[in-house]
């Protein structure tokens, strides 16, 4: 799938944020992820407020030395993979 | 920790081996400890902190029925106040609207219900109790809730060909993840194999099925399926490597490494309520004797896939080639793969199973 700009992500029912050891991660039923820099930016703007544009927007400000299109291209990605695990809905 | 062992990530926390059920294929350990050898809420809080301090993201929380203790709830609270993750793994039997609320209340992120079938019959009969019925109520009180869940499957011979059911029943749910586990052959699950085993036929057909349904599922549930390992042309990562990700508390507190870990003789585990959960990870016996490589034998000793699956399972080495420490008998480099041939021949040449003939079933039983 290829997210909605306009959609508003939210974390799925039992995905949430933890934190161990100063690590942060991203908690699943059965499966965690580290979150690391752009990761974890992206995962903390999954809170059914922002859109997908305003994530984009908002990392492309943080990443300025980056290509915009490639940090978009790189978000939009990292969006869909959550979905794909059930992590994230997307509100519209 | 130091920086030789990794962290142990998953606890995976018997609470109990009482059980409303009796399923044929338990993963409980023959011989179940008694009520009266239970650790107390207090030492399971302790045992929650320490996870968590040694690493530990996730606490399973399981049994026997989880719920057969009474102070589930403040377990579930204190699992949340350490920071893990709380998942309920559960029959969902001692149920009801009002303790579920409670549970979610306390902080439960996920809740794990297993069925035995899509059908009535068939699930009653491999429980051994009437409880099919109260599941199908389960899932519609789990709706009033945001909380995770997962509809658990465990496969073999005489349901495997209702899967088709039981995505249905999963879809008809608020499930974002569906778990078709096969059947794993130790304890209860060995005694019953012959009648437990699948031909090789259902599970071709049953591979097929969870490749398409992967793919139409998509996006809206996550369909995890255990391939049945007998029937494997290698052996499975078992608990991700001995010693390397997961570890098990008995409901009196033996620390284990897997779930049938006591089947394999010349091994003392040590107990919680004795030692620290870190040190226990980082020092037992127990727990060093098949981490890493030095215990292996040729030929996973020089063998390019022992990174990927630890020479696969010790305990199904015991009981197959009656040494944990030889490959897995069901690897097909390994010495013993035509031990595990000759039992598939016998089940797959004997005339079509008759799921209707009820099999002598070797039931669990439950502790005093």
């Amino acid at each position: 799938m290829i997210p909605d700009p306009n959609s508003r992500p939210r974390l799925a029912p039992g995905c949430r944020l933890g934190e161990n050891n100063n690590q942060r991660v991203l908690l699943m039923p059965e499966r965690a992820l580290r979150l690391n820099g752009p990761s974890l930016e992206i995962v903390e703007r999954c809170d059914g407020k922002h859109t997908v544009g305003q994530i984009v927007a908002e990392l492309q400000k943080i990443y300025s030395k980056a290509v915009p299109e490639k940090v978009q291209e790189d978000i939009l990605g990292y969006l869909a993979l959550l979905h794909d695990q059930r992590a994230l809905d997307f509100d519209l | 920790m130091t920086s030789t062992v990794p962290n142990p990530l998953a606890l995976i926390a018997e609470l109990t081996h009482r059980c409303p059920l009796h399923c044929v294929y338990c993963s409980n350990p023959l011989e179940m400890q008694a009520r009266a050898n239970e650790l107390s809420t207090e030492i399971w809080s302790r045992v929650f902190r320490e996870a968590s301090e040694a690493g530990v993201l996730q606490a399973d929380l399981t049994g026997g029925e989880p719920l057969a203790r009474t102070d589930l709830v403040d377990l579930i609270r204190a699992a949340r106040a350490a920071g893990l993750y709380a998942n309920l793994i559960t029959s969902g039997l001692p149920l009801d609207e009002a303790k579920l609320a409670a549970l979610v209340e306390a902080g439960l992120d996920h809740i794990q219900l297993s069925f035995q079938g899509a059908r009535e019959d068939t699930a009653n009969e491999i429980s051994g109790t009437k409880s099919h019925a109260h599941k199908l109520r389960v899932l519609d009180w789990v709706k009033q809730h945001r909380i995770a869940l997962t509809l658990n499957f465990v496969i073999h011979r005489c349901n495997i060909d209702q899967l088709e059911e039981m995505v249905a029943l999963a879809e008809s749910s608020s499930a974002t993840r569906i778990e078709f586990a096969n059947v794993q052959y130790y304890g209860w699950a060995f005694a019953n194999r012959e009648n437990l085993l699948p031909t090789r036929r259902q599970v071709n057909d049953s591979a097929e099925f969870m490749k398409r349904e992967q793919e139409r599922l998509r996006g809206k549930i996550r369909l995890e399926f255990v391939v049945p390992d007998y029937y494997a042309k290698y052996p499975k990562p078992c608990m991700g490597g001995w010693g390397r990700k997961l570890m098990l508390i008995t409901p009196s507190g033996d620390a284990l490494p897997c779930h049938a870990a006591q089947v394999i003789p010349g091994l003392s585990f040590e107990n919680v309520k004795d030692r620290s959960l870190g040190e226990i990870w980082e020092q037992s016996s127990a727990f060093q004797k098949f981490r890493g490589e030095d215990w292996m034998q040729l030929p996973c000793k020089s063998c390019d896939r022992r990174e990927l699956d630890f020479g696969g399972c010790r305990c199904q080495a015991l009981l197959l080639a009656g040494d944990a420490s030889a490959t897995d008998p069901v690897c097909s480099l390994g010495p013993l793969r035509p031990k595990i041939d000759a039992m598939l021949t016998g089940i797959n040449t004997a005339p079509s199973p008759q799921v209707f003939v009820k099999p002598p079933w070797l039931y669990r039983p439950n502790p005093a």
